[in-house]
């Protein structure tokens, strides 16, 4: 550049710093909250410096000792809650690369008409047809269980197109080569093509996770066993205490712990997220 | 998640004449392949889908023994009745504000990124992670530190002599839900803002600046154009987003509440299904609301995909 830049500079990396603060100023606050016996929390003056309960009470929240309202631990919470975004990120990955596999390298009957069948999905959010489909989740006998967390949402156009748009990148010759050599297609898809698409695959497996253990509507509505309980629709339950006051010293740790897996995620695969999500959006 | 359907429309759009030549050759191999995803979308999309249809047009007796089909009656309802237009009207307002304030902040500070010569990087990994973070989550976050007794941010408003108590003032309730929503969505838009302003080549800066124009002018006559279908594309997912994302954070946060001032269209029909238990009416919103989603499709394939401004 032509110009002095000093000055663009400094400015720059102070409304940058100045974001960074503001994004993490949340997070400093429930870490703080987490460090102080529940009386400090209410009694109305605001700490911003941690105090010495941290272990205390991630100690409580994680063990069976917790006077919260709910009944279950938060370890028990965050397990089904790993459960669910498992189910859910595997589970579509592994439907949608069949479906894609499919479309991309057959050729069959109403073909076309799966398709848009598919992409139809994409359209209806879970948010948008609630009470029809907890019905169906209902008469299927699924409340209160791993199925009914997992199935229903596995259905993914998304995941679908985007391997459909990896597939249709491999050269035909590939797959004809693969042929003459004597693989047949079941072969193909397990020792070529999969391996092909790795990054694709564990891009998509990042953003589904996040997706899988960030539902809060579904988990709310099919689960009346605290059993079932997942950590995201856990903590409302935790602040619904009627006129009682919240206890905001378990509410808080229990936060942290629910974020913390999926921001580790993000944060440990970043490459591949960043270039997953931007990729499927493209 | 409708967040992701971009990527598939401009697929559609593109490929679907591109027919290749099938690989392979079965005549139930494929059928086999794809039936779990086939059978899912039948069982838990398009079954449901047209349940909720079917029970738009019928209605519930006041102790729900029986139902009898009423044909347009709900809709009826529902277009007569001032508190569904009250929803709407909210729902626009939250959702202008979660978009504005979010794109607003993520276009500053994607710019800012896009200027630095060292720490870019940094940067982004420091912004990005609140995209993993549940919008209920963030929800809870926000309401804690904007808490009347407890809170950080309230006590510190107190101080200053202004009265913050959300529980009671709707306008406040609204002001914390957009915050926390849109909070959440600012690494979304920073990244992609950013892909946007590194995609814009250097050399239109360079020269723009030996012709003399300072950063402002710069961003004003290049970069802001050029970015214009990034920026569009934005726009349509925050909306989508802020309509049908956000129910966490509303549900966790206000309940709709205080009144009805945060009562947004898909609070609102969860709220008159299961809370209200009026099968019916919660059905035709559920309608109205598919129709909307389809709506914001096809702007998206029509609009964003012919690339607003080049």
């Amino acid at each position: 550049m032509v110009e002095n830049r000093f000055w663009l500079n400094l400015i720059s990396h102070g409304v940058l710093a100045l974001g960074v603060l503001l994004v993490a100023f949340p997070i400093w606050i429930a870490f703080v909250a987490s460090t102080y016996p529940a009386q400090a929390l209410v009694t109305g003056t605001v700490p911003l410096w941690p105090g010495d309960q941290l272990l205390e009470n991630f100690g409580r929240v994680l063990g069976t000792g917790s006077d919260s309202s709910v009944g279950v631990s938060v370890a028990l919470m965050l397990f089904n809650s790993l459960v669910m975004a498992l189910g859910i990120a595997l589970g579509k990955i592994a439907i949608s690369v069949l479906a894609a596999y499919a479309i991309v390298f057959f050729r069959f009957p109403l073909r076309m008409f799966c398709f848009w069948l598919i992409f139809m999905t994409l359209m209806l959010p879970v948010e948008v047809r609630i009470i029809p489909t907890f019905q169906v989740v209902a008469d299927l006998g699924m409340l209160n269980s791993y199925t009914g967390l997992t199935l229903p949402l596995i259905a993914s156009a998304t995941a679908t197109f985007l391997l459909r748009q990896f597939f249709m990148t491999v050269p035909p010759e590939l797959a004809e080569a693969a042929r003459v050599d004597g693989a047949g297609p079941i072969r193909f898809l397990i020792d070529i093509l999969l391996p092909l698409s790795r990054t694709n695959l564990a891009a998509l497996f990042v953003i589904m996770f996040i997706y899988g253990w960030n539902q809060y509507l579904w988990p709310l509505l099919i689960t009346t066993s605290e059993d079932y309980y997942t950590v995201v629709m856990g903590i409302q339950r935790m602040l619904a205490v009627g006129d009682g006051e919240v206890a905001w010293n378990e509410v808080m740790p229990t936060t942290l712990l629910a974020m913390l897996p999926p921001v580790g995620v993000v944060l440990m695969m970043q490459r591949l997220f960043v270039k997953g999500l931007i990729e499927t959006e493209k | 998640m409708p967040r992701l359907v971009r990527g598939a429309g401009h697929f559609v759009m593109s490929n679907i004449s591109s027919e290749r030549v099938p690989a392979f050759d079965s005549r139930w191999l494929p059928w086999l392949l794809v039936l779990p995803q086939l059978l899912i979308t039948l069982v838990f999309f398009i079954w449901p889908a047209a349940q909720a249809v079917w029970q738009s047009f019928l209605m519930e007796d006041a102790f729900g023994l029986s139902t009898e089909f009423v044909g347009l009656e709900n809709y009826q309802l529902l277009f007569t009745d001032p508190g569904y237009y009250k929803t709407l009207w909210t729902t626009v307002v939250f959702s202008a504000g979660v978009t504005a304030l979010s794109m607003g902040l993520s276009l500053t500070l994607a710019v800012m990124a896009d200027q630095v010569v060292r720490g870019a990087q940094v940067y982004k990994t420091l912004l990005i992670w609140p995209y993993a973070v549940a919008p209920a989550i963030a929800g809870v976050l926000w309401l804690f530190m904007f808490h009347p007794t407890v809170g950080v941010l309230a006590y510190l408003l107190d101080q200053l002599g202004y009265e913050w108590n959300h529980f009671l003032n709707g306008d406040q309730a609204m002001l914390l839900v957009i915050i926390a929503s849109a909070w959440k969505q600012i690494s979304y838009n920073f990244l992609f803002f950013l892909a946007g302003l590194q995609a814009i080549p250097r050399s239109l800066h360079e020269a723009a600046a030996i012709d003399g124009a300072g950063p402002l002018r710069r961003f004003i006559t290049i970069t802001f154009p050029l970015l214009s279908p990034t920026t569009f594309f934005l726009l349509v997912i925050n909306v989508v987003y802020a309509f049908f994302e956000t129910f966490g954070v509303i549900h966790a946060v206000t309940q709709g509440g205080p009144g009805d001032a945060t009562r947004t269209l898909v609070y609102n029909v969860y709220d008159d299904g299961f809370v209200g238990l009026d099968l019916g009416g919660s059905a035709a919103q559920s309608v109205v609301l598919m129709l909307l989603v389809g709506a914001l499709t096809v702007v998206q394939f029509r609009y964003v995909e012919r690339r607003v401004q080049y």
